[in-house]
């Protein structure tokens, strides 16, 4: 009741905790850090050496996707922003998406340098001359007197698939020689990286690793929960946010969120996925329920874990259900070889013939559509590429679907005809 | 404190003198005098055209030093439009130090040289004119007068990039005018030029050598001038000329000196014949000329214990009056160029003091049509040479307070490079002055700055220190700092630079292979044995060489090597098959005009080409006699040249190889201990451990080095923690090894969630079950139902499973297929199974 009694003037309060949280879930790099103190430090140690005393350094910070990387890197140059004066660090940010080879990476480095040969946003000049005026500039520099550069480069292990990993080399050949001091700290997902430097720009690297692995337990997990859907203090409504939080704080006890968390931790540990079914649950809260139930997390934890595929035969037709079950059937028989239409049509007239009361025999024409529609969907996926001469009939195609699938799906299949049911869980009886 | 005087320099005002002499193609008018002054204390400063200036550099202790020829108004520039035209001298230090060594002496302390190049900007704005300062041409022999103390600067050679070279007879000559003139007995001859004097005649004051004497407490001011940090460069690229034919320039300035030293004789009452009779101009620069010089200088004692300003000179431009690349062009923002007018501080005005002027009038007419001749003649030879000048409108121009803007204020995009720029780093500027910019200029488009100076800007608060042992330690670890002397490698060095040595004094060529894996110390060494050669080529033990350096990883492509090579040697710049041309020419030909050269060629085996020709080219060369060429080339394999070099290759680079072995653990202790010697920052053990470990993995110094700098950081966290005091201890040592050399797998197996644990399991299952090493993730997610099922676990969905498949995936667990294959792709372990296992196990 007092819920409701506090409804009228909410809705603006409402569309706030939406924006607070959705700002949160969707720009996670900004959020708070947790369990990673001692990487932190050693991070932050690293870049207030080469900012304050010019000492050059490489790092490469390694964890799977969705550990905090970026949050890490991003909180440490912040911090560094904050005690050292901004003036006295440049900041270089690449990415291995954006920045597929060295042409562009240099150019990019250039721009962000700000070196003499920009003009305005763009840097003219060959690949050959930006590199060696790059390396000139860095060259010229010394520990003393020139400015610490930071070098941020993100999918660290697509700019060692460079030609000659120029790109590379020079730079940690600068951080090792006296030169212009460089901080090169390297963001990747992948642990083998070591293995993609070649073996000069590896010795020429320091070996400093950061590994990032989420390695907290279910307890934390719950109080990162907690922590995410928490109102902030600085929240104009006091007593809304108050009530919020003790809402939050009851879900966090709730046995029934509890085992909703267990299964979503179970499966993926990264913050990411967490916050995309808070964003789901949070969708679901209107102005005239404002606060977050457990069914809500259940609901949405429903939504992130369904099974794509089943979902998609949900919504085939009678006939395509039944080309499938076919396939299934030739499946068993022929254990895994790839079939064609053919075989899938004889399969289907079989049935038709003997079997069904409720199928419809279709003619040959309309079984094939049902059959490339399946195609489409990628429910079946042919064995070599369509070439223009070879008959559609005949072409070996492979079922991207699985029996348990097929299966679960038929029973949730809305007003399934019980022939067909009754046919895919037969197997060879109709015989 | 200087720079406090610099940034409240009062501003000034800057004005023609006398009526302009019209130039009508160019629309350009030229003035004989330029008066500079203040606004806020009404003092005056006269420059005219011959008088040698200080103008605004890079470096505040030394601003450059040039003769100007020419003052004229250039309309094209919005914002100044007073311009001059200047001819350079270098300072030492301005000349690039890969060719400092050509002097073959040490220079002195005030010598300067006559900069004698073609390429390069003659242009500047007035206002960055400093003030007058005296140059004194003196020939070979000649010592420095005594009375130039520290204000002035005297010039013997002149530098064309290349070579020194004695000033020529006409230099020396024109140079040396300057003191016959009339004020050579009456020195000190300034003129007080007060507000209501009325204003010079230009033929009165373009010969007479106005200099502005002053009272000592204003000259000694003017003297500190320069060296204030506020005087930055305010040089603005007007555009670039060409190499001006000058014959007639040549024969104007011969006949002047030649009238000029008949003036000379009577006055001077020197013996000296007029340069023009010279039949050689060696003697002349051996004999006449130089005495005449020193009579001078003799003569103007006076002047220069008195006031420390200004001797002019006239001068015709000389041939190359250019000098290469001073200015780089910067884009001028509107915010700029209002900076410029509001802020910048101008030159310091200075008081002229009393009126010295007793000349008679005789010979100042006599000089003054000479003089009227020679400005005739140097207008029409401008005329000629502006037709291809660009003036390069709104783009230039130089900004240099942007950077104390930037320090104060909280400007959104910080410059982040400061505008400087460099004489003397001709590699990137020169290049693009070579060509003349045959664009009009209207086009405001925006271009690549042509004199663009590669540079970071340098950091605003300086370096700390190392303050604690471990810092110290830190410091001297780290790979970038190189020894006075590389131990454990004498024996590489010796051969090293006995080999090269025995090339140079032979003045044969000849080529070496250096091969070891990373981090043995190759490029050290050679650069140590460099160094040694040069500094051995100073005390002329050896011929002097040049030395030049190319790292294939620093390459764009195999063939830019010669392009590095011929911009490293000449300054020249080239595109790829031209460069290759011009060094075959010069290096087979014989008619190599440098001497001796030792070329490091690094990461040999990335110059390798499909055809071979850039090796080949590069083995071939040295066996040319005139070459004169030793190649020295590293890379990381013994048998490079048999594995991947042609015959006709391989048989060029001959046998002379040197392999560097990987350190031994003794080794590497050896150079740990050279390294933090008179430093208690390691246990022995510590010490003993770190080599063992490294030596027995690789022999590579740099990880040696790395492993012990992580493990000062290890200690100094400990510390921090426990508060206590010690060296770094062998658990230090283990806790970096371990860091820097375990593989992170098992960990990341250990961390990751159940389900990712689970479909692990279910792959070791599948490759037990199929005996194979691989397998289609339907086969595994079968597997994983079935484990699942067993143990009364729900079972994941396929979505699920195939997410978690592509996460181990992407951290390179496992190797998967493209995801497009859906549930067909195939899946392998990238770590051993056993690795798996006992992760899974420990659980």
């Amino acid at each position: 009741a007092s819920i409701y009694s506090y409804t009228p003037n909410y809705s603006p309060y409402f569309c706030q905790v939406q924006r607070i949280l959705r700002e949160r879930f969707c720009h996670s790099t900004h959020g708070e850090l947790f369990g990673v103190q001692v990487q932190y430090k050693h991070l932050i140690e690293l870049l207030k050496r080469t900012a304050i005393h010019g000492e050059s350094n490489s790092v490469l910070i390694i964890g799977p996707r969705g550990s905090g990387k970026t949050m890490l890197i991003n909180h440490a140059l912040k911090e560094l922003m904050e005690i050292e004066v901004s003036e006295n660090v440049l900041q270089v940010h690449l990415n291995g998406l954006l920045h597929i080879n060295d042409k562009i990476a240099l150019k990019e480095i250039t721009r962000q340098l700000y070196l003499e040969n920009v003009v305005g946003d763009k840097v003219f000049g060959s690949f050959a001359e930006n590199l060696s005026f790059l390396l000139e500039a860095l060259k010229k520099g010394d520990r003393t007197h020139s400015c610490p550069v930071i070098f941020v480069l993100d999918e660290f292990d697509l700019f060692a698939h460079h030609k000659n990993q120029t790109l590379l080399y020079n730079l940690f050949d600068i951080s090792q020689s006296a030169q212009t001091p460089l901080a090169v700290i390297g963001l990747t997902c992948r642990l083998d990286i070591l293995e993609l430097l070649e073996k000069r720009v590896k010795s020429r690297f320091s070996h400093r690793q950061i590994h990032l692995m989420n390695s907290f337990g279910f307890p934390q997990f719950i109080k990162i929960f907690k922590e995410q859907l928490s109102l902030p203090a600085e929240f104009p409504d006091k007593v809304f946010a108050e009530k919020w939080n003790e809402n939050v704080q009851c879900l966090s006890e709730d046995r029934s969120v509890h085992e909703v968390l267990q299964k979503h931790f179970n499966v993926n540990k990264n913050l990411r996925s967490l916050h995309m079914l808070l964003m789901v649950a949070l969708s679901r809260i209107t102005v005239s329920r404002p606060y977050l139930t457990s069914a809500d997390l259940m609901e949405a934890h429903q939504l992130c874990s369904m099974d794509s595929k089943a979902n998609i035969v949900h919504g085939l037709s009678v006939l395509e259900i039944c080309l499938i079950i076919a396939m299934k059937h030739l499946n068993d028989i022929y254990e895994e070889e790839p079939f064609n239409f053919q075989m899938v049509y004889n399969e289907f007239q079989k049935f038709v013939q003997r079997k069904a009361h409720s199928v419809y025999n279709f003619e040959k024409p309309v079984v094939m559509k049902a059959f490339e529609h399946l195609q489409q969907l990628e429910l079946i996926k042919p064995m070599e590429r369509t070439s223009v001469n070879s008959q559609k009939e005949y072409q070996l195609m492979k079922l991207l679907l699985d029996n348990t699938q097929i299966m679960n799906a038929l029973q949730k299949y809305p007003n399934c005809p019980t022939d067909v049911r009754q046919w895919a869980t037969s197997s060879l009886s109709w015989l | 404190m200087p720079s406090y005087v610099t940034r409240h320099k009062p501003r000034q005002k800057y004005s023609w003198v006398g009526s302009p002499l019209l130039n009508r193609k160019l629309h350009l008018q030229t003035y004989k005098e330029l008066c500079v002054r203040g606004e806020a204390d009404s003092t005056e400063m006269l420059i005219q055209v011959g008088q040698c200036v200080l103008i605004e550099g890079d470096s505040d202790e030394e601003p450059y030093v040039a003769k100007l020829t020419e003052l004229f108004e250039d309309d094209y520039k919005p914002h100044s439009k007073k311009r001059a035209r200047v001819q350079w001298f270098v300072r030492f230090s301005e000349i690039h130090p890969s060719k400092q060594h050509l002097l073959g002496r040490k220079p002195e302390a005030q010598e300067i040289f006559w900069y004698d190049h073609p390429s390069c900007d003659s242009i500047v704005s007035v206002e960055t004119i400093i003030g007058t300062v005296q140059v004194v041409a003196l020939a070979l022999d000649e010592s420095p007068p005594a009375q130039l103390k520290h204000k002035g600067f005297f010039v013997r050679m002149s530098w064309d990039t290349k070579k020194f070279w004695p000033l020529s007879a006409e230099l020396l000559a024109e140079l040396g005018r300057r003191g016959d003139s009339p004020k050579s007995q009456n020195p000190v001859q300034a003129q007080t030029k007060t507000a209501e004097s009325p204003a010079w005649t230009t033929s009165e004051h373009a010969v007479g050598r106005i200099e502005s004497s002053h009272s000592a407490s204003k000259s000694r001011q003017a003297a500190a001038r320069p060296a204030t940090p506020g005087a930055r460069k305010r040089l603005e690229l007007a555009g670039l000329l060409k190499t001006p034919n000058t014959r007639k320039a040549r024969q104007t300035s011969c006949a002047a000196s030649a009238s000029l030293g008949i003036a000379k004789r009577k006055m001077a009452s020197s013996t000296a014949s007029s340069p023009s009779k010279r039949s050689s101009p060696d003697e002349a620069r051996e004999d006449k000329s130089s005495s005449e010089c020193r009579m001078v200088l003799r003569a103007r004692i006076p002047v220069t214990s008195t006031t420390e300003m200004s001797l002019g000179i006239t001068l015709t431009p000389s041939r190359r009056a250019q000098r290469p690349s001073v200015t780089p062009s910067i884009n001028l923002t509107p915010e700029n160029i209002k900076k410029r007018e509001t802020k910048e501080p101008e030159a310091h005005t200075e008081e002229v003091s009393t009126p010295h002027r007793s000349q008679r009038k005789s010979s100042l007419l006599t000089l003054n049509r000479i003089k009227q001749q020679l400005r005739y003649l140097d207008c029409k030879e401008n005329d000629e040479k502006e037709e291809e000048f660009v003036p390069g409108a709104g783009d230039s121009g130089s900004s240099s307070e942007e950077e104390e803007e930037g320090d104060v204020s909280t400007s959104s995009l910080p410059r982040k490079s400061r505008r400087r720029q460099d004489k003397n780093l001709q590699t990137a500027t020169q290049p693009s002055l070579q060509t003349p910019s045959k664009t009009p200029k209207k086009t405001p488009k925006p271009r690549a700055p042509r004199h663009a100076t590669p540079q970071i800007r340098s950091r605003s608060l300086a370096a700390q220190e190392p303050a604690t042992v471990l810092e110290e330690a830190r410091l001297r670890l780290h790979v970038s700092v190189v020894p006075e002397s590389l131990p454990c490698r004498e024996q590489e060095f010796q051969d090293i630079y006995s080999f090269v040595e025995s090339k140079l004094l032979d003045g044969t060529g000849g080529c070496m292979y250096i091969s070891g894996v990373p981090g043995t110390g190759k490029t050290a060494t050679v650069h140590e044995v460099i160094r040694c050669l040069q500094q051995a080529a100073q005390t002329k033990d050896v011929p002097p060489f040049q030395y030049v350096e190319v790292n294939g990883m620093k390459l764009t492509e195999p063939h830019q090597v010669y392009v590095q090579i011929l911009q490293k040697l000449t300054g020249q710049k080239a595109t790829a098959s031209h460069a290759s041309e011009l060094l075959a020419k010069q290096f087979c030909s014989g008619q190599a005009p440098w001497e001796a050269t030792v070329l490091l060629v690094d990461e040999l085996d990335l110059l390798w080409t499909h055809k071979q020709d850039v090796l080949y080219s590069l083995f071939d060369w040295p066996t040319h006699k005139e070459a004169r060429l030793v190649v020295l080339t590293i890379a990381n394999t013994m048998d490079l040249p048999e594995r991947i070099m042609m015959n006709r290759v391989s048989s060029r680079l001959g046998l002379t190889r040197m392999c560097f072995q990987p350190y031994t653990h003794s080794q590497l202790k050896q150079i740990l201990v050279s390294r933090l010697r008179h430093l208690k920052a390691f246990e022995d053990d510590a010490i003993q451990l770190v080599s063992r470990k490294v030596a027995a993995l690789s022999g590579d110094a740099r990880r040696c080095l790395d492993i012990c700098r992580r493990a000062t950081e290890i200690c100094e966290l400990s510390r921090q923690k426990d508060g206590t005091q010690g060296p770094v201890t062998v658990a230090h040592l283990m806790a970096a090894v371990d860091e820097m050399s375990s593989s992170s797998y098992i960990t990341a197996i250990r961390n990751s969630s159940v389900l990712e644990q689970g479909f692990l399991r279910a792959i070791l299952a599948e490759f037990r079950q199929s005996g194979l090493e691989e397998a289609t993730f339907q086969q595994i997610y079968n597997q994983h139902v079935a484990l699942c099922r067993m143990e009364g676990l729900p079972y994941p969905t396929m979505s699920e499973t195939m997410a978690v498949c592509s996460r181990l995936g992407s951290c390179r667990l496992l190797l998967v297929e493209p995801s497009r294959n859906d549930v067909l792709l195939r899946v392998r372990l990238n770590v051993s199974q056993d690795d798996v296992l006992y992760a899974l196990k420990e659980e």
